[in-house]
Formats: C-alpha cells, sequence, structure tokens
C-alpha cells in the first residue's frame, strides 16, 4: 500500500514536471479563478460597508413642541425601545443642546448668530433622534409609535415622512446591489469553474492515449487515476499559495489608498480579520476544484 | 486458453465485423490469424483483452468469461496478456525504462525488483543506452523492441501480437518474428495476427483465416492462402 502510494505521488510530480507548460496553463488559470472569487468575497465587503454606511445616516427626527417636559419626551423615549427593542440608537437631544450644538457648528458665521439674537428666544426644539437597525419595517414600527394620538400633544413634527421616499429608495436600491452582486458572483464563479474544467480536461485529453495503454497492460484504476487527482492537487496548491500572496500584496498596498475614498474601511485589516474564510474559499476554489475536475475527467477516460 | 465460442461482433447500427467465430487456442500453441485489411483480426484481439464485448456469443480466458469480467477481473486478465501492437502503444510521457518498469508496478512487483530486472530485460533488446531516452526518440524497430520487452517482462501466460511488423522494415520485421519464435519455444502461448505473406509461410504453425469476418480455413500447419 504504502509502495503503491508513493509511486502514484512519483508518478504525478514526474508528469507535472514533464508537462511544464500545461502545469504552467493549469495553475494560472486555477489562480485567476481564485482571484476572481476573492475579489467577489472583498467586494461583497465593501458593498456592505456602504450599504451600512447609507443605512447610519438614515435617521428618524421627532420633534418635540417647546413646551413638552423632559420626562414626557423620555417616556416616549422608553416606548420606542420596548416597541422595537433592536434598534440601533435612540438620543435625547435638548432644546439647550440643540442650540449649543447650532452655536458650536457655526461659530464662524456671524450672520448666523446674528439672526439668533434678532430671534431673542431659543428657537430650537427637543428632538429625538433614532437609527433603526436598516430595515423599511422597523421605520415603519418607530414611526407608528411616534404618530400614537396620545403623543399628539409633545410631538410637533416627525422627520420619517417627509424622507420616507428616499429611505424607501436607498433600501431598494441597497437590495438591489445585493441582488445584483450574488446573482453576478453566482455566474462569474460559474464561469470560472467552467473554465477550470475545461482547462484540465484538455489536459488529461492529451493523455487519453497514455490511459488506454495503461488500461490495456491491466493497470487497476486507482494506480490510473491517482497520478492525475494529486496532479490537480499540485495545480490547486500551487494556485492557491501564489493566490494567497497575490491578496496579501494588493490588499497590503491597496488599503491606504482605499481608506481616502472610503474613510473608516481599511482594506488590509477586512483581509486579516476574514483571513481564515479567505483562505478556505481560495483552497476550496484550488486544491478542491482541481482535484475534483481531474477526478470527473479522468473518470470518462477509464469506462472500459 | 483462449476459446471463441459463436462469437459475432455488430458494430452499430448495423456493420457486422465477425459472423459466429468459434475455434480455440491451447496453451503452448503458434497460431497466426490472418486475413485482408478490414478482415477483423483487430476486433478479435479486442475481445481477447476486453476491449470489446461481443454482441452475440462468448470469449473466454483461461475458462473465464471475459465480456462477463470486470473491474480487477479483468485487469488480472489483461495481465496476463502481453500485448504487441502496430502503433506499438507505449506510453509517450514515460522513458524506455520508465515503460518497462510501469508494467511491473502494474502487477505489483516490489522496487528492489524492478531496478533489477529493468536493466537486464533492456539489455537483452539492446536498449540499454536508451533507457533514459522517449520513446519518440526511438526508431521504430527500437520501439517494437520495446514493446516486447514490456509485453514479456512480467512473462505472461500468452503473447498477442497484433499487426506487429506493419510498419516495420524487412530487417526489423525478421527479428521480431525471431523474438515470437523464442517466446514460443519457452513455452508461452502465442497469437499473430498479420497479413504478411511471407511471415505466416516461413512460420508453418496453425493458421487460422478470417474473411469477411468468418472463419474460412483453420489448419495445423497452414499456409497464406486468401
Amino acid at each position: 500500500m504504502l509502495t503503491n502510494l508513493k509511486r502514484v505521488f512519483h508518478f504525478a510530480f514526474i508528469d507535472f514536471y514533464r508537462n511544464k507548460g500545461m502545469s504552467v496553463a493549469a495553475i494560472f488559470v486555477l489562480t485567476i479563478t481564485m482571484l476572481l472569487v476573492t475579489g467577489l468575497f472583498f467586494m461583497r465587503g465593501v458593498s456592505n460597508f456602504l450599504v451600512e454606511t447609507i443605512q447610519n445616516k438614515i435617521d428618524i427626527a421627532a420633534y418635540f413642541k417647546a413646551d413638552t417636559e423632559e420626562k414626557d419626551i423620555l417616556t416616549v423615549k422608553e416606548e420606542i425601545l420596548k416597541d422595537s427593542p433592536d434598534i440601533k440608537s435612540i438620543k435625547y437631544v435638548s432644546r439647550e443642546e440643540a442650540l449649543n450644538d447650532f452655536i458650536e457648528k457655526h461659530k464662524d458665521n456671524n450672520t448666523f448668530l446674528k439672526s439668533l439674537t434678532e430671534v431673542g428666544e431659543n428657537p430650537f426644539l427637543a428632538s429625538l433622534n433614532i437609527i433603526t437597525n436598516g430595515s423599511t419595517a422597523q421605520y415603519e414600527q418607530v414611526s407608528n409609535t411616534l404618530q400614537k394620538d396620545e403623543y399628539d400633544t409633545f410631538i410637533e413634527k416627525v422627520d420619517f415622512s417627509e424622507k420616507k421616499g428616499t429611505i424607501e429608495k436607498i433600501f431598494s436600491i441597497t437590495s438591489n446591489i445585493n441582488k445584483f452582486g450574488l446573482i453576478l458572483g453566482a455566474v462569474l464563479v460559474l464561469v470560472a469553474v467552467s473554465v477550470v474544467f475545461n482547462t484540465i480536461k484538455l489536459i488529461i485529453e492529451s493523455s487519453k492515449d497514455e490511459i488506454a495503454t495503461m488500461k490495456i497492460v491491466g493497470a487497476s484504476t486507482w494506480l490510473i487515476k491517482a497520478p492525475f487527482i494529486i496532479q490537480g492537487a499540485i495545480f490547486g496548491a500551487i494556485a492557491f499559495t501564489t493566490c494567497l500572496l497575490v491578496t496579501l500584496a494588493v490588499t497590503y498596498f491597496l488599503s491606504p489608498g482605499l481608506s481616502v475614498i472610503m474613510p473608516g474601511f481599511i482594506l488590509f485589516e477586512y483581509f486579516i480579520l476574514n483571513l481564515w474564510m479567505i483562505i478556505l474559499i481560495q483552497l476550496g476554489f484550488g486544491v478542491g476544484l482541481g482535484i475534483a475536475s481531474s477526478f470527473i475527467v479522468v473518470r470518462k477516460y477509464l469506462k472500459v | 486458453m483462449i476459446k471463441f465460442q459463436n462469437v459475432t461482433k455488430i458494430y452499430p447500427p448495423d456493420t457486422t465485423v465477425l459472423h459466429d467465430i468459434c475455434f480455440e487456442v491451447k496453451e503452448g500453441e503458434f497460431v497466426s490469424i490472418v486475413g485482408k485489411s478490414g478482415a477483423g483480426k483487430t476486433t478479435l484481439v479486442k475481445l481477447i483483452l476486453g476491449l470489446e464485448e461481443p454482441t452475440s456469443g462468448s470469449v473466454f480466458f483461461a475458462g473465464k468469461n471475459i465480456s462477463e469480467a470486470y473491474g480487477a477481473d479483468l485487469q488480472e486478465i489483461r495481465r496476463k496478456i502481453g500485448g504487441i501492437y502496430q502503433d506499438y502503444k507505449l506510453l509517450p510521457a514515460k522513458t524506455v525504462y520508465e515503460n518497462v518498469a510501469y508494467v511491473m508496478a502494474v502487477e505489483g512487483k516490489e522496487n528492489e525488483e524492478i531496478i533489477s530486472q529493468v536493466p537486464k530485460v533492456l539489455e537483452v533488446i539492446g536498449l540499454a543506452e536508451k533507457s533514459n531516452n522517449f520513446p519518440k526518440e526511438l526508431s521504430g524497430g527500437e520501439q517494437q523492441r520495446l514493446a516486447i520487452a514490456r509485453a514479456l517482462v512480467n512473462h505472461p501466460d500468452v503473447v498477442i501480437a497484433d499487426e506487429p511488423t506493419g510498419n516495420l522494415d524487412p530487417y526489423n520485421t525478421y527479428e521480431v518474428i525471431r523474438l515470437l519464435q523464442k517466446i514460443h519455444q519457452s513455452g508461452k502461448t502465442v497469437i499473430l495476427s498479420t497479413h504478411d505473406r511471407e511471415i505466416v509461410n516461413k512460420l508453418g504453425k496453425r493458421v487460422i483465416t478470417i474473411e469477411n469476418g468468418r472463419v474460412v480455413r483453420d489448419e495445423e500447419k497452414g499456409r497464406f492462402i486468401i
């Protein structure tokens, strides 16, 4: 058994070395496939980051009438938290805080500050700024709570209804981006898998006569099949190493530039955080695909 | 040793290559199967190796029905047959040494035996100095000698030569036939499929003549008559 195992590994390495041109072609195709799949993984990461960033920027602001007491506002806050416990954040901004924020924001602009003096009193209203987990349903729920009749006496206006159209549009766009990305990814992966399969098929097809001769001299199926499968694994292992190194280099060098375009998204950090997943994907598509393709193709030529 | 029992082979849709073939080859016999090109000689060889299945009838090897043998059984039968072919059927990506070593590995021989036997075999057939060459770097005669070495190295029960001299010059043809006679003298069963009149007449052994897929003559000390 051990002798046979050593033999098939020996045959596989010898064939790999002697068919250098074809081996390089197979490794190249596998590497491109793996880079494509890895690229799709990163695209998903970027798209998730962008969607999350956009969703975080959409909030609901409920403005309370000037004479509303703080305890009533906090009651409304509690009510919202009770109805929607998985809400991302809810912040109470008092009239004074709103005024201070405005002054701080426009401290260098005299026109704004003068107009404030002319008004004479604090024109800002207390508010609750709410950020949901991102679903339109939760927005609706929060809105319904705020529009309850019992709060009519406190609430001046809710900003949700004004933003509703935009919010729905953004959710529709982000959901479409996700769907489109998923379909495009699946199509690209299918194309890549088929290219790899056909490349390995072409390589093994060139050994068709050799396989036929091996059968005639009485070689066992295992002795014929195993070297091709091991070769597939070698192609995959080399492609995997190449791909991982390329991914490491690309993410390291692109990271600073990308952070300028997308503040908060550090590509290299994303790579490190998802390293095991990336290794799994690359190994699956490299070694797995190499072995599976060889297995299926050799089987076809062994049918006698 | 080998028995054809009412064997008919029809390739779809309706090309009958062999029609009701019946004959038996006994152990230690030297049998020439002769016929024009397309008579069905190669199909006979393929049926013995289990590379084709008869449409009807049975082919037996050492009592085993070949068309009912699959997997390990079929591989076992093929290992007992040394094949020599017109197109040599060598392993092009393996060296001369590896071509011989491969069939020994197929038989499950230990590395020590392979390392000691292969150089001896190559010495006998005069290819020792070309052991690291690939088949495409050999002449036709050398390739056929290598094929013979490969066929014999595992001491098969039967040697089947299918048009072994088809691509060779007269000198190499003579060499190959001389080797086949030697193999027969060592007690092996030899089946030679050929359309070379001169070879058959010189051998003076049993001749089975096939015409249009039928056995038309089977003579103990036959001649090439078509």
